[in-house]
């Protein structure tokens, strides 16, 4: 178990005009560990990875990476500290091939000519290195990949830039048994080449097969963060639809003391 | 056929054959990317057609004049090329080259300029006017068939006011009149030829041996030398053509030599291709027409992209209209307009450039033009009417574009697109 986290969130607030949409939320990615953050929706996960990856920004609370407070303004922020995000819709432009999405945006060039060789070797190096074997070339169009190696190549774009925390929204959502389990695999790799990963899942059994560690988000707070060996299915299943399971997660609710609805989150009046 | 592994960086792939290439090209014709490959064909049938219905098709003389008549709707294409690479459409072309025609006749005619100033005021011409439909398109989210529509109307009136009501401005500087009308001689001919066959045999074995030199994939040796072999056949063959006398009476004036807008069309075609290709302009073009969110998100400035290809488009109407210009010897209210912009947009797709965006080749608009060309200039030998000429020109396009849809379909179908 690393003993520093590479991420580390405390206490972030974030709202929407008057809608509190995280509460005091803290967050712990490790390097070479695979932390899974789940929660039902609109618990604010999207929320909390568009803080992190500096499309919103955070209202207060504090960011440190790798020791140090960081501060994150913009994707482009992010970006730079080694930041990135798989979006659930992957970005790829179909009618590119794998090596041409993968530079997207960041081409190299030898003089003002792209320098396609340099550019297919460091793509074939990253699926090498972790281990993608699936692809017939890597001149393919993405428009001919199936959901698991599109999913493939919108991962190895986000580790091509010697990336230390790479974020996967649901990764698995829209794929077959197999590809699952070849991106799972890919997911695992990634943390064994020391980056840390978070994972956010719907799915239990993706978050059992590779997690290291759970953090459960219940209306815009943090129900718990514990080891995923530490605790059952079930019992993840109950700090997401309720916020606690037992000794874990957040206290009782205290008892409604005025007449009218409060539909501010829990906690939200502090 | 036999297939070796090789590395081809650390990925481990097939090395291709030569059998194995044209394998995979045909599955990726049979799997929805077919290209230029229709108009290719359809541009072999026509010459064949038109060949035999009327020999005199084949004339050294005709085959000069395809280029005359092909050359102004050419330029405007490879303009619309980049627009339709965005999915976008540019339907004031036509009167945009009219009105940059007229910038510079009026300058040189009425007001007696050079050319070497008027030619650079009417590309600047072009330009500007690809500024503010690029602006309006890409900032203010106007629709840009709307706003090309809006520009084909007024860019109409614009030609009239300039030629003060419609006055007809002819041109006598011998240089502009000389782009559209005039040859190389005989020896520049060959030697351009010559020196393109071997620009391009360098620039493809430079490219197969950088990449041979990395271990990575490169294409079978016999397909290389295939390309540049047909390239030269085409070449030479042209240039022979071209360099038989075509005078009526070669005593008193010889006609001989590739017409000047040749090279003219090829310095364009090698420049834009590798604009597209090779620099990281084109990428991000590709991938804005390809997917504009992904390519957003990739920190490309897609709104700088898109006004860009519309300085494009106008800048090649611009110089579509200065040929025109020269090849009528004169400009009038009707130049760049009735079939011009239809025809180049048919130039376009009709060579296999995509309407729906993201797919699409500079060389597309030299293809389709010249099987545009080919069809006005055959019907033309066989005494068909303008009408009809209208109407089968008219069937061809719907034909590209219906290539165009299908390809779509059978590509998303098998995954390939």
């Amino acid at each position: 178990m690393a003993a520093t986290p590479l991420l580390e969130l405390r206490g972030i607030d974030k709202s929407f005009g008057p809608v509190q949409v995280l509460h005091d939320v803290g967050l712990s990615v490790y390097p070479g560990e695979v932390t899974a953050l789940v929660g039902d929706n609109g618990a604010g996960k999207s929320t909390l990875v568009k803080c992190v990856s500096g499309i919103y920004t955070i209202d207060a609370g504090t960011v440190t990476f790798d020791g140090s407070q960081v501060a994150i303004h913009s994707p482009r922020d992010a970006a730079a500290l080694g930041i990135e995000v798989v979006y659930q819709d992957l970005a790829l432009c179909d009618n590119l091939d794998i090596v041409q999405n993968m530079f997207l945006g960041r081409e190299k060039v030898r003089g003002i000519v792209l320098d396609e060789p340099t550019m297919e070797q460091m793509a074939g190096d990253t699926l090498a290195s972790l281990s993608v074997r699936t692809v017939k070339s890597l001149r393919q169009l993405v428009a001919s990949l199936s959901g698991g190696q599109r999913q493939t190549v919108a991962i190895a774009k986000a580790v091509l830039w010697n990336s230390r925390v790479v974020i996967l929204d649901e990764p698995t959502a829209a794929l077959g048994v197999a590809q699952t389990a070849q991106v799972l695999e890919l997911v695992r790799r990634l943390a064994d080449n020391g980056l840390g990963v978070v994972l956010i899942s719907h799915n239990m059994n993706d978050v059992f097969a590779v997690s290291d560690r759970v953090a459960a988000l219940y209306l815009g707070q943090t129900a718990a963060q514990v080891r995923t060996s530490d605790v059952t299915h079930s019992q993840i299943v109950e700090l997401i639809t309720s916020g606690r399971s037992g000794n874990l997660g957040l206290p009782p609710e205290k008892p409604a003391t005025a007449g009218f609805v409060d539909i501010t989150p829990p906690g939200a009046d502090r | 056929m036999t297939s070796t592994t090789t590395s081809g960086g650390p990925i481990q792939v097939l090395k291709p054959t030569v059998a194995g290439h044209l394998h995979d090209y045909w599955g990726r014709v049979r799997g929805g990317d077919i290209g230029s490959l229709p108009a290719i064909l359809g541009l072999i049938v026509l010459c064949l057609f038109f060949g035999i219905a009327r020999p005199t098709f084949f004339s050294a003389v005709n085959f000069a004049n395809l280029f005359s008549q092909g050359a102004a709707v050419i330029f405007i294409a490879m303009g619309l090329v980049f627009v339709l690479l965005l999915g976008e459409i540019d339907l004031s072309a036509g009167f945009a080259s009219g009105v940059c025609g007229a910038v510079m006749a009026i300058l040189l005619t009425n007001h007696g300029w050079q050319w070497y100033l008027a030619i650079p005021i009417a590309l600047g011409t072009g330009v500007v006017i690809g500024l503010l439909l690029g602006f309006l398109v890409a900032k203010l989210g106007i629709p840009s068939f709307v706003v090309t529509l809006a520009a084909f109307l007024a860019f109409q009136g614009i030609l009239l006011v300039l030629l003060s009501g419609g006055k007809n401005v002819s041109i006598r500087d011998k240089f502009v009149l000389s782009l559209a009308n005039n040859n190389m001689s005989v020896a520049v001919s060959w030697g351009l030829a010559a020196a393109a066959v071997a620009g391009y045999a360098a620039a493809q074995f430079i490219r197969v041996r950088g990449r041979a030199i990395r271990g990575l994939v490169t294409d079978p040796l016999g397909i290389v030398l295939g390309r540049v072999a047909a390239l030269a056949v085409i070449l030479l063959a042209a240039v022979a053509v071209l360099t038989q006398e075509r005078s009526i009476n070669p005593s008193i004036i010889s006609v001989r030599g590739v017409p000047i807008v040749a090279p003219i069309i090829a310095v364009a075609l090698i420049v834009w291709t590798f604009v597209l290709g090779r620099t990281i302009y084109g990428r991000h073009v590709y991938a804005v027409g390809g997917n504009q969110e992904a390519a957003r998100r990739a920190g490309i400035a897609v709104d700088r992209i898109r006004i860009s290809v519309f300085v494009i488009g106008s800048f090649m109407a611009a110089i579509g209209g200065i040929v025109a210009a020269s090849r009528a010897n004169s400009v009038d209210p009707n130049s760049g307009g009735s079939n011009v912009l239809l025809y180049a947009v048919g130039a376009a797709v009709i060579g296999g450039t995509s309407l729906f965006g993201g797919k699409g080749r500079v060389l597309d608009a030299v293809i389709g033009g010249a099987v545009i060309a080919v069809i006005d200039n055959g019907m033309g030998l066989m005494g068909f009417t303008a009408g009809q000429k209208y109407i089968f020109t008219g069937l061809v396009l719907l034909l590209a574009a219906s290539v165009d849809a299908l390809s779509r379909r059978r590509a998303a179908a098998t995954g390939n697109r």
